[in-house]
């Protein structure tokens, strides 16, 4: 699985292959340089022997080599962070363009089901996490190894037998490092989970600082915060302590490796068979050898969470999509209005059928209202018309075509559409009228402001048509964001309506004032609307009521009332007196 | 930043000991290449391996001390910061839940949910990187330039040179990434936003056909984004390799003039490689500098959004001891005038109420003036917009009267702790929020001791027993959070009941049967009406049907009462209600047919 993560990564990464190579090229170079300088400036060293025994003329030789060698070391240097940097973002922005989209493919449902705040997630936090793992892996896991072949290389051109020493202790840091990762990764999920729960907490409080000042829910909160908070911190504590032991422990084995190379060395420099300033070249790749395998370790906490997230992120790109939409559909333009269902079945989840062999026929122009308690299916039929969701069985034919054999998008704009949920988006509100038709001219806004009643609450903000929304729209009520929505609808002027909910948060005689319009709009269009308000559906020309996702009356409202049955039964419970 | 330290308090001895523990371990370090140039002078040059051995075991002790001082350090530092970042988030959330609805709109909750996590986590981990690194970066730094003086100071020129090239080329970098950074996180907003509105307006989006305007739009804003990142990272990448030429320029220079030094006989060879070695340890430990540099300057950034906080009173709080006094006076005068009428008191009462949200000029209410008497059935009625929210907002206090008072059995609700008078009040919003828990969880919210008894007949009257009686695991079925399993019906009728658990003086209902059908709707108001004989009920709504039998109809438009009566009265005397009857019962035949 682990494995698999990676590869489907380097895929992303292979596609950026001119960057990978630069860096790559840099990373060669500027270590070589890197590496190459001590040993020059240990040259340089045994050029200075004692009083009266220096070689000025060689030290200005090396002089003049180490400040050209690390020039140009720099700019490789320089050029690999780039090159990576451009890289990591470079993969991850793919990737997200890619996970993005697909999770535009998918069918509403994964909506419906997943956390909005965990798909985020996925697409913002993990893909950071992969962006510093990449750069981590690049700048540091392939330099640090360049780096470390090499010193070993110099070093044992040096002295094999002194490198030997280097080499017994590196498998040693490796183990220590290793050892305390190991421990402390249990830790730090635990800190990451609690993390997790702390913040969805305070998310559910904050969010809902009405409901917890309402029922004096505040100290409760608070204790209960705290409890999380404490568990957080005896989590967090050890997991920190753990983890920061590594780079100490390493550094230790380090020193002991300084100190052993100082001592073999000056045993070996007392046998003849090296130079003082070949101990100095020594030391210092000792630390050359040993920084690399500090940062590695240090680092692989980072590369163990961005292949978490990078796990969590194909799971994304995994969920199976909407299929694609097949060649040569039908680009549908409505012109009658003619709309049939045809013994259609449909469950949300298989255990239960919400619709069974559910057949209408809407002859063109005709005014559909949809009634029945909740949870009849009343939105479920809209969801299956604009093919949110696919019927399990039968068909849907709109002016007789199978909307099966429509394109997705041609369907859909054919219906002007207005929810209860009262989406709007960060943007002025010009361009949230202007959703659906984004080329409007100002007149054609306004007229379809004025027709939902929107314009006069319009004309009083601070900037008019220019006030911008706030996300989530915190700065408009429920109610006018509502007439928002429906001067959206009202701008597209769109060949079929279905309106869902879509009075619900809008006080009865503006929605008079709306249906007038509306009224207008609709006249010889097929409509479809949801209410629960009986007023508004009274003058449809054919009212369903449904229940348990079946039909179970039909007729206009005089009929209905006159039958007696299901639909009397509710027109009167509003109308009912207590007394 | 500073401000913050006091909270640091507590941890006194972890953060005095754990510096102090580094610094010897950064002193031990410095001993080191002290002793292997000892070594190689007096052990390699004077052919003495006893020497070598004895400096060789000597600095095995030094490096091993040193690695338990660093242990010690980690351990302190681990239980400062982790408890400095408990103590802040205690403090930032109880802070937060004092806030009234003013702060809340003014920071906006995800600002503060993002105050309280990573922010405080930004500091959390200065906390420890100051405690591991803020003495002993310096002391590196400082130690090796003072070290390197004691071998010689004719050549520490040379470093005196450099480390101000050092600083000054930090300084430049900083100050040109900082900004870029803050853009940065502007992009990653922008990005988060077109995330989260396409996944709140799926049904939108798809119902206008605009998929592939969106996805144009994110992949604009992925690019800014990614373009930002990548220039940043551009400038910041000059850091490590500029630090690395600046240093071994001073190398460089130190093997000329050293090599001067040594051919005058003031210098030895094995001093130039000790030398040198400070050099490197001065040069890793700037590194380190300019990586604490960017750590502080980001918890800087959030230390001032945790302060902002702190700094941020409450506009609403609880009255002091000598407010209760002097508003005691005050409405005892009041009262003394008005003690005829003491006979019959308001359970609820609004004097002249104006009211206007902060930082706007208009009043969204204007001279509000009713009262309520117990066991009332109270009905507010008006127009989207119209104020009816906003009113009862007051009653709870979730916001302070601009002007006139709003007093509850008589007193003003601002003399009243707001603890007591939410206990009277039983509130019913209009967006019914649950919590992720079980629903007798939920439930208990409106008393924690709730028997189970009380669940049932508080879920009787509300219409929720029969939905919770099905589930399998009936009162104990677990919510998800935003209670995403449930249908908008259901979420109401808990809503209700965790408000009627609560047996409150006052029942607030606003506008929260709209997600019932008329059915469920009548049912529930008539178990209202037979359950709750003594509670005084105020039922905000649209319906006329709801509130046509009530004993005060209390007609809204545009912030002023327009009509107050009952629904024969207004037929008569208020336009605008006979507009909303009207409109809802345009035939007037259904309640004759009845």
């Amino acid at each position: 699985m682990k494995s698999n993560v990676v590869k489907r990564l380097l895929k992303y990464i292979g596609k950026h292959r001119r960057f990978v190579l630069g860096a790559l090229l840099c990373a060669v170079f500027s270590n070589i340089l890197m590496i190459a300088g001590p040993f020059i400036i240990g040259k340089g060293v045994d050029n200075i022997v004692g009083k009266g025994r220096v070689d000025f003329k060689q030290i200005l030789n090396i002089v003049v080599i180490i400040i050209i060698l690390y020039l140009v070391s720099a700019v490789f240097q320089w050029s690999l962070q780039v090159l990576t940097s451009k890289l990591a973002n470079r993969t991850v922005e793919g990737l997200r363009n890619d996970v993005f989209t697909h999770v535009t493919q998918m069918p509403l449902e994964y909506y419906d089901r997943n956390a909005h705040g965990d798909i985020m997630a996925r697409l913002t936090s993990d893909m950071e996490y992969i962006s510093e793992g990449i750069f981590q892996s690049v700048t540091q896991f392939v330099t640090g190894i360049i780096s470390i072949v090499g010193s070993l290389v110099f070093m044992f051109i040096l002295n094999p037998f002194i490198t030997l020493v280097v080499i017994v202790m590196t498998p040693i840091t490796f183990f220590i490092a290793s050892f305390i990762t190991k421990r402390s990764s249990s830790l730090f999920k635990e800190q990451s989970r609690l993390n997790g729960e702390l913040n969805g907490f305070v998310e559910e409080m904050v969010g809902n600082q009405k409901v917890v000042k309402a029922f004096n829910y505040e100290d409760r909160a608070r204790e209960k915060f705290e409890e999380i908070n404490g568990r957080l911190y005896k989590a967090g504590r050890w997991a920190q302590f753990y983890s920061s032991l590594v780079n100490p422990s390493t550094r230790l084995v380090n020193n002991i490796t300084y100190v052993l190379l100082g001592l073999t060395g000056g045993i070996a420099a007392i046998a003849g068979r090296l130079s003082v300033g070949y101990i100095s070249s020594f030391l210092t790749y000792s630390t050359y050898f040993s920084q690399p395998i500090n940062n590695i370790t240090s680092v692989t906490t980072q590369l163990q969470t961005a292949a978490a997230s990078a796990q969590r992120v194909f799971a994304v790109l995994d969920s199976e999509p909407e299929k694609p939409e097949a060649q040569g559909l039908v680009e549908f333009t409505s012109s009658e209005g003619k709309v049939s269902f045809d013994r259609v079945d449909f469950s949300y989840n298989p255990e239960t059928r919400l619709i069974k062999d559910f057949s209408l026929n809407v002859k063109p122009g005709t005014r559909i209202a949809i009634v029945g308690p909740t949870g009849a299916g009343k939105t479920t039929l809209v969801n299956l018309l604009m093919r949110f969701y696919e019927v399990d069985s039968g068909n849907i034919y709109i002016d007789d075509i199978n909307s099966r054999e429509m394109t997705k998008d041609s369907l859909r704009k054919s219906f002007g559409m207005v929810l209860q949920e009262t989406w709007l988006f960060s943007g002025t509100i010009r361009e949230n009228i202007a959703y659906g038709k984004p080329d409007a001219t100002d007149e054609e806004i306004i007229a379809a402001a004025k027709s939902s009643n929107a314009h006069s609450f319009i004309k009083r903000l601070p900037a008019g048509y220019n006030t911008m929304v706030a996300e989530g729209g915190g700065n408009l009520s429920q109610g006018q964001r509502q007439l928002l929505t429906i001067a959206r609808v009202m701008l597209i002027i769109p060949p079929m309506l279905i309106l869902d909910e879509a009075t619900s948060s809008v006080d009865t005689r503006t929605e008079i004032k709306i249906q007038n319009a509306f009224n207008k709009l609709m006249e010889g269009r097929t409509s479809f609307i949801i209410a629960h308000r009986l007023s508004t559906i009274r003058e449809a020309d054919l009212i369903l009521v449904l229940n348990n996702g079946q039909i179970v009356e039909q007729g206009n409202h005089e009929q209905l009332l006159e039958k007696g049955g299901f639909y009397s039964k509710l027109y009167y419970s509003q109308y009912e007196n207590e007394d | 930043m500073f401000r913050l330290v006091k909270y640091l308090k507590p941890y006194i001895k972890q953060v005095t000991l754990g510096p102090a523990f580094k610094l010897l371990e950064a002193i031990l370090e410095l001993l080191i290449p002290l002793l292997m140039a000892k070594l190689i002078d007096n052990g390699v040059k004077a052919n003495n391996s006893s020497y070598i051995y004895m400096m060789g075991g000597l600095m095995l002790l030094t490096a091993v001390i040193g690695a338990g001082s660093a242990f010690i350090c980690q351990y302190y530092a681990s239980i400062a910061s982790q408890g400095f970042g408990t103590t802040m988030r205690n403090l930032l959330f109880k802070k937060i839940q004092s806030f009234s609805f003013n702060e809340i709109d003014k920071i906006g909750t995800p600002s503060l949910i993002n105050r309280i996590t990573s922010d405080v986590n930004q500091l959390q981990f200065a906390v420890a990187m100051l405690i591991r690194l803020v003495i002993r970066v310096p002391f590196l730094c400082i130690g090796g330039v003072v070290m390197a003086m004691i071998i010689n100071v004719k050549l520490s020129l040379v470093l005196l040179i450099v480390m101000p090239l050092f600083a000054a080329f930090l300084y430049i970098v900083m100050s040109r990434s900082i900004p870029m950074y803050k853009s940065v996180q502007k992009k990653l907003d922008t990005l988060s936003t077109v995330i989260r509105e396409n996944l709140s307006g799926a049904r939108v989006v798809r119902a206008f056909a605009r998929l592939d305007k969106e996805r144009e739009r994110f992949i604009k804003s992925n690019k800014e984004y990614a373009d930002n990142s990548v220039r940043v990272g551009r400038i910041s990448a000059l850091l490590n390799p500029a630090t690395t030429v600046i240093i071994n320029l001073g190398v460089a220079a130190i093997l000329w003039f050293g090599g001067y030094q040594v051919y005058e006989g003031s210098m030895s060879q094995g001093e130039i490689i000790a030398y040198i070695n400070y050099v490197n340890m001065i040069l890793s430990a700037l590194i380190v500098l300019a990586n604490l540099v960017i750590t502080f300057t980001k918890a800087a950034a959030s230390a001032a959004r945790v302060n902002e906080l702190l700094d941020l009173e409450p506009s609403i709080s609880d009255p002091t001891e000598e407010q209760l006094k002097s508003i005691d006076q005050l409405t005892d005068l009041s009262g003394e005038s008005n003690s005829t009428e003491k006979a019959e008191e308001p359970v609820i009462e609004f004097k002249n109420v104006s009211f206007s949200y902060d930082g706007s000029a208009e009043n969204v209410l204007q001279d509000i003036s009713f009262r309520i008497y117990k066991g009332q059935v109270t009905g507010i009625i008006g127009s989207t917009g119209a104020g009816k929210t906003t009113l009862i907002s007051l009653i709870a206090r979730f916001y302070d009267t601009t002007g006139g008072a709003v007093c509850i059995n008589g007193t003003d609700v601002k003399k009243l702790k707001q603890n007591e008078l939410r206990n009277k009040i039983g509130m019913v919003p209009q967006k019914s929020v649950l919590f992720s828990g079980t629903m007798e969880e939920n439930l208990k919210w409106g008393k924690h001791d709730a028997a189970p008894d009380d669940m049932v007949k508080a879920a009787k009257v509300a219409q929720a027993y029969e939905f919770i009686e099905k589930k399998p695991e009936g009162f104990s079925t677990q919510i998800v959070q935003g209670g995403r399993n449930l249908s908008g019906g259901q979420k109401q009728r808990l809503a209700i009941a965790r408000a009627l658990i609560k047996k409150p003086e006052i029942l607030i209902l606003d506008d929260s049967s709209s997600a019932l059908d008329y059915a469920t709707d009548a049912s529930l108001r008539r178990e209202l009406k037979e359950n709750l004989t003594d509670t005084t009920v105020i039922i905000v709504t649209q319906r006329v049907a709801a509130i046509r039998n009530a004993e005060l109809i209390v007609v809204m438009d545009e912030g002023e009462i327009v009509g107050m009566g009952r629904n024969e009265e207004l037929l008569e005397s208020c336009a605008v209600y006979r507009e909303i009857v009207n409109s809802q019962d345009e035939s007037g035949v259904a309640p004759d047919e009845k």
